[in-house]
Parts: C-alpha cells; sequence; structure tokens
C-alpha cells in the first residue's frame, strides 16, 4: 500500500543524507521523494512515498523521529490530504500528430511549454496517478524523456503537520 | 572576555561539561586543539592510545563506570577512519560519548587533500548525531547540544568534526549557553500513565511472570530499583547479554542469562513463563531467537526510553516508552506483591541444575570452572570486561558474579573491546578491581595497549583463555554442514609470556586444574598488571 509521509526538517547541510541514509540503512524502499524549503527558512519539508504495509511505515515514523534533525513527522492518509506532482514531458509530434496531442493536453490540464518542428514539450501537474495515465497516453505519439518531481502535499482543511 | 580561538573555546566548553578525561591520539589536523589540551592538563587528563578504535573503547569503559559522557579525540583522516569501530561499538550498545576528529580546513573541504575523509558521511548510519563545526562563534552550543543528546534518552555517541582553520579562528566574546533547546529532541522520560495501568494489571493477573533485564537498565541507572522491584514482587529474572551482573549470580531470583548462547535455566523461565516484562532491552536475534514463537505463547510488556524499539523485532502486547528509572519507581508505586512461590520453586531445580552441572573433560583447563573458581575470588565491585567469542560466552554462562560489573560489547561484538575498554574502566575508577576475559584471538587484536597500561601504571588484570584458535567460528567449523577448520588456527602466534614481559608486565600460567585456586589468587594479588594465560583445549566448546 502506498503511504505518503511528511516530515519536517531543519534546513541545514546534511539533513537529507541523514534520512535517505536511514531508508537505505533500514531497507525502507522510497517510491518517490521531494524536498523544499518552507515558509519559515529553517524548516524544510520532505514528503515520501513509501509503498509498504502499515507496520513498516510505523517503523519508519518512528526512525525518523528519533534523528534530531527531524523536527515533526506525520503519515498522511490518502483521502485526508491533498498530493501534487510536476512532470516534464518531451514528445515527438509531427504535423499530423501534434494536434492530437493538443487535444490531450486540453483535456488533461497540461500545458504545452516548448514546440519544435518535431517535439513538443509538455508540463503536467497532477496527482500520480493521472500523471501516468497521462504518459500513457502520449506513449504512443514516441517519448523522448520525461522528468517528475515526486509529490508533494498537505493536509486537507484546517489542519497542518 | 579576550579574544579566544575554536580550540580555546572547545576545551572551555569541554571543561563546563564536567570532563575530566579525554583518550585520543595526535595528529596533523588537532595540532591547535591539543596544544590547548596541554594547557589545560590540570583539568583534564589525557590518556594517549595506540591504535585510534581503542579512544572510542577506552571511552565506552570510562563512560560505562562514571555515567558520564566519554570523550575521545583523534586526527582527520586515517585518524577518524580507525575511530568508526569505537564509534559503532558504542552505538550499538548505547554508550554515551562524544567524539572529536580534526579535519582538513574548510576551504578545502571535499578536495580530497591529505587526510581528508568524509567522516560525518561514513559514520551517520551508526552514529547519534553529528556535527561539522563551520564557525567557531558556534561552538559552545555545539558542545552543549553534544554532550545532552550523547547522555539524554537512548544515549549514544556523538561526532564533532572540527575543522583546522576553524581551530584557529578568532572569536570576539563567546557566548557559553547554560542549557539548550534542541526543537527536533525531546526524549520521553516518564511513563504514560494508561499504559502503566494496563502493565500493574497485566502483573497482577501473571501466575509465571519473568522479568527479562538488558543494558537499559544499566544506561537508566536503575540497577537498585531493578534489584528492588524483582525482589519486592518476588519476580524471576532473566537477563540479555548487556544485563548480566544487574543480579548476583547467586540472588535467588536470578535465572541467568538467554538466548541463543544462554543458560539453560534462563531460557526455561522463558519458556514456561506467561508474562515477561522486558525493561531496556531491544530483542535482539541472540537473544530472543524466535521472536514470533515467544509473542504467540506469552504476554509481553516491553518498557524501552526509545519507542523505535518497541514492535522492531517483536509486537509486544503492552507497550511503555519511558526511563527504566522512573518506570520502576512508578511500577513500584502501584503494584501490589503476591504469592510467586509455586513458580519461583519450579524454577529452582534448573537454576540449581545449571550453577552446579559439570562439564566434559578435555586437556588442559576446563573453561567453565574457571569461571566459576575466577568469579568466586573478585572483589566486591570488580568491573570484569569481557571480550567477543569462546572467552566471552564462557564468562557469560558461567562467571560467578556477586557484586561486580559485568560488561562486554554485546551488540556488535567487537573483537578487541575488552582491554581498552578494562582501561578506561580503571582509569574511571582506580579503586576498582579491573579484569579482563579474553581469547588469544582478541588479546591479539588489541595488546598494543599493554602500552597504555604500562604508561599509565594501571593495575589491571587480563587472563587470556589460550587455544590456539578462532574458537566460537571453530566450533562450528567442525560440524555440518561445514567440512572442517579453516582459517582459524593462530600460527604465528608469538610467545606470550616473552612479549608481555616486554611491556614490564608480569605473566603466569594455568595448565590444569590442580593449582588453580592457588594460581588465580596470585594473579589477582599481584601487584599492579598481570596477566594469566589458561590453557584450554580447542575442542572444548560453549554448548557443552
Amino acid at each position: 500500500m502506498k503511504q505518503t509521509i511528511s516530515v519536517l526538517v531543519e534546513n541545514r547541510a546534511g539533513a537529507l543524507n541523514k534520512i535517505t541514509g536511514l531508508f537505505s540503512k533500514r531497507a525502507f524502499n522510497i517510491d518517490s521523494l521531494a524536498v523544499g524549503v518552507t515558509d519559515d527558512p529553517t524548516l524544510s519539508r520532505i514528503t515520501i512515498i513509501v509503498d509498504s504495509g502499515n507496520s513498516v511505515v510505523e517503523q519508519v515514523e518512528k526512525q525518523l523521529n528519533k534523528l534530531v534533525d527531524v523536527v515533526k513527522v506525520r503519515t498522511l492518509s490518502e483521502h485526508s490530504m491533498i498530493g501534487r506532482e510536476l512532470m516534464l514531458i518531451k514528445v515527438s509530434a509531427t504535423t499530423t500528430t501534434r494536434p492530437d496531442i493538443m487535444t490531450i493536453c486540453n483535456v488533461c490540464g497540461a500545458k504545452v511549454l516548448d514546440i519544435t518542428p518535431s517535439t513538443v514539450t509538455i508540463e503536467i501537474v497532477n496527482t500520480p496517478d493521472l500523471i501516468r495515465s497521462f504518459e500513457e497516453m502520449m506513449r504512443p505519439y514516441g517519448i523522448m524523456e520525461t522528468a517528475r518531481t515526486g509529490m508533494v502535499a498537505l493536509q486537507r482543511g484546517a489542519n497542518k503537520i | 572576555m579576550p579574544n579566544m580561538t575554536g580550540s580555546q573555546i572547545f576545551v572551555q566548553s569541554l571543561i563546563n561539561e564536567g570532563v575530566d578525561q579525554v583518550f585520543g591520539y595526535a595528529g596533523a589536523t588537532i595540532c591547535s586543539l591539543m596544544d590547548e589540551m596541554k594547557l589545560a592538563s590540570d583539568r583534564i587528563n589525557y590518556t594517549l592510545v595506540r591504535q585510534e578504535q581503542n579512544a572510542g573503547h577506552m571511552a565506552s569503559g570510562y563512560a560505562r563506570i562514571t555515567g558520564k559522557t566519554g570523550v575521545c579525540m583523534v586526527t582527520s583522516g586515517p585518524g577518524a577512519t580507525n575511530l568508526i569501530t569505537g564509534i559503532a561499538t558504542a552505538y550499538l550498545d548505547s554508550i554515551p560519548m562524544v567524539a572529536v576528529t580534526g579535519q582538513v580546513p574548510t576551504y578545502l573541504l571535499g578536495r580530497d587533500i591529505f587526510q581528508e575523509v568524509d567522516i560525518i558521511g561514513a559514520v551517520t548510519p551508526f552514529i547519534k548525531h553529528t556535527y561539522l563545526v563551520r564557525d567557531a562563534a558556534m561552538i559552545p552550543q555545539i558542545v552543549k547540544e553534544a554532550f545532552y543528546i550523547a547522555s539524554t534518552g537512548r544515549p549514544g555517541p556523538v561526532l564533532i568534526d572540527f575543522p583546522q582553520n576553524i581551530q584557529a579562528q578568532e572569536v570576539k566574546d563567546p557566548v557559553f549557553p547554560e542549557s539548550v533547546h534542541i526543537r527536533g529532541y525531546n526524549p520521553s522520560i516518564k511513563g504514560n500513565t494508561k499504559q502503566l495501568s494496563h502493565v500493574v494489571r497485566a502483573i497482577s493477573e501473571a501466575k509465571r511472570p519473568v522479568i527479562c533485564a538488558g543494558g537499559g537498565v544499566f544506561l537508566a541507572h536503575a540497577e537498585e530499583e531493578l534489584k528492588e522491584f524483582a525482589h519486592r514482587m518476588q519476580i524471576p529474572v532473566v537477563t540479555t547479554m548487556m544485563g548480566l551482573s544487574l543480579l548476583d549470580t547467586d540472588d535467588p531470583l536470578n535465572m541467568g542469562m538467554i538466548g541463543k548462547f544462554g543458560n539453560r535455566s534462563a531460557n526455561k523461565a522463558m519458556v514456561k513463563a506467561d508474562l515477561m516484562i522486558m525493561i531496556g532491552m531491544r530483542v535482539a536475534d541472540r537473544a530472543i531467537m524466535e521472536p514470533a514463537e515467544v509473542k504467540k505463547r506469552l504476554t509481553t510488556i516491553h518498557i524501552d526510553v526509545d519507542s523505535a524499539e518497541i514492535g522492531k523485532n517483536m509486537e509486544a502486547n503492552i507497550p511503555l516508552v519511558g526511563n527504566a528509572k522512573l518506570i520502576l519507581e512508578q511500577l513500584m508505586e502501584k503494584c501490589e506483591p503476591y504469592d510467586t512461590s509455586e513458580w519461583r520453586e519450579f524454577l529452582k531445580d534448573y537454576r540449581e541444575t545449571e550453577l552446579t552441572r559439570d562439564f566434559p573433560e578435555h586437556p588442559g583447563v576446563s573453561p567453565q570452572r574457571f569461571m566459576r573458581a575466577l568469579g568466586r575470588q573478585l572483589k566486591e565491585g570488580a568491573v570484569v570486561c569481557a571480550d567477543v567469542g569462546q572467552n566471552q560466552i564462557w564468562a557469560c554462562q558461567h562467571l560467578f558474579m556477586h557484586g561486580i560489573r559485568f560488561m562486554t560489547s554485546g551488540g556488535l561484538g567487537t573483537m578487541g573491546y575488552s582491554i581498552p575498554a578494562a582501561i578506561g574502566a580503571k582509569i574511571a575508577d582506580p579503586g576498582r578491581q579491573s579484569v579482563v576475559i579474553n581469547g588469544d584471538g582478541s588479546f591479539q587484536m588489541s595488546m598494543n595497549e599493554l602500552a597504555a597500561i604500562r604508561a599509565g601504571q594501571l593495575d589491571v588484570k587480563i587472563v587470556i583463555i589460550r587455544n590456539h584458535v578462532l574458537g566460537l567460528v571453530h566450533q562450528s567449523q567442525v560440524l555440518p554442514p561445514y567440512h572442517g577448520s579453516y582459517g582459524v588456527e593462530l600460527d604465528g602466534d608469538p610467545d606470550l609470556h616473552v612479549l608481555i614481559s616486554a611491556y614490564g608486565i608480569k605473566s603466569m600460567a594455568l595448565h590444569d586444574e590442580s593449582d588453580m585456586e592457588d594460581k588465580i589468587r596470585e594473579f589477582l594479588n599481584t601487584d599492579g598488571a598481570a596477566v594469566l594465560i589458561v590453557d584450554v583445549d580447542a575442542m572444548c566448546a560453549t554448548t557443552e
């Protein structure tokens, strides 16, 4: 089961290394990891998706809590959070296929960022699942390369971690 | 206040933390720091080791006896990498330690210059916390935090990587904080009241309760509380390797050590119990071989200061996070003593059999009988450091412990731990008898520290169980599915008596048991350091 762990850490050199090191040491698998500074410049937020059972996630949470640089840890359930990921995707496009690609982009709320006689580069922001569907839609046209950020997430409603 | 250099601020910070002993090895990147250590030598004693790993082990032995944080100080590069095993050993046994490593100047970091190594990157997986000092003005804060983190909650090692140019950096009016607040670090102390009431009920309902005590009881300084709780409730006690000597061997409640290499009586108590109260232990594989089986058969209470230990290797029925000392005090207020006589009576025979059973005859000395005899002659308050291997297992199973403190590298199983740890213990409390038990393999891993014993004129007594093989590996190699002994014969051994006498230390030999008691007495009564070499047959196994 995929679970999302949101971690607030001290924004200083080496903190990220301690967290990723913990995942490799304890043999926890990371599906995706996104990191960035928060509104408080002394804190970074790391959003981690793990594909594991509840007991493993509980252990991950406890081990993260033990790190001195970790200020807060919260596992977010799927219905209690809003999660978004960004993907950039470069697709082969000819004069014949380009209109179809543009139509799919419009339907999916994706944006064309760059265009050449033989390619289009598209930005899509959505949940990891919808991004995967979009990628599948693009596959027949010829995906040249993609870059994804990993999902970031916040709790729904007025709560914060 | 005049300007102070980083090194001056650092040494002042150590003094402020009450540090009176540092173990170390000098080198190019800590010249400035060592110079300040020299100027402070009337406040802080310095012990030179012969290899950096042993600075870690000495600091560990010192910490385990004083209850204070041990300090070691080495240079960058190879000095730091040699210390790694010392750090990992302390981490696995949760020993409070501050390790200081020199580092190349900050403006050269990352360029692979002479004796540069990313020591923080190397030790991160097995250390409680690390600091790289980038500004000398931050030193008082960093040192204060390092000692606070190392010694509180579940103790452990903390590393401070201290670049050469920061040691020389001058700071105007440095500020030394009185206390620290770290927002990501709030160790739990007192037990949750609701969980505590579940514990009290489970204990009151149990017919065959057993306490299983680990090294966490020592770390929480809860030795007296454990003894008092067990005696007031009349609950039998088993221990892990790290919990050995919490109760005397002849304490009627003590059932011995559990696990793969444990006492039969202790394992029996665990199998027959209906409730196990685990205190300050981490359910590691050597102690609890089949956690799933234990979970199925009996109710478990798991008390530990580190919540991550509870449920890591075994789900406990009743988890309770907190400091062992405070929780035992809380339990003593709430638990009503009850009648456990039938259960104790049942266990009594197993314990007596274990303590009096004899062993198969082999040429030379029986290591099991030797441990019983040695223990009987130790002084009250003695510190015994066992190494790793057969010598350790025999000591754990059969050393008669009465009023002594037993220490070993239980978690990492680091060969060569015992001599430096005993040195650290001796320096910590010179009035206590300090005895090493090791094998001829482990002795040769840290025999270079005979020099530290000589230099400090330290009265450390060293037993070498000599069987000319790496025994614990040898005893499994000679059984199926393996094809016999390989790579474990200690060919090329020196004449140990000559080697030891070269350090001006007296050595004695025990070839058989005819004069065992007298030889042990003579050995223990020798003025100053002495070594007793005990001849044991290579086919003698810990499973006997």
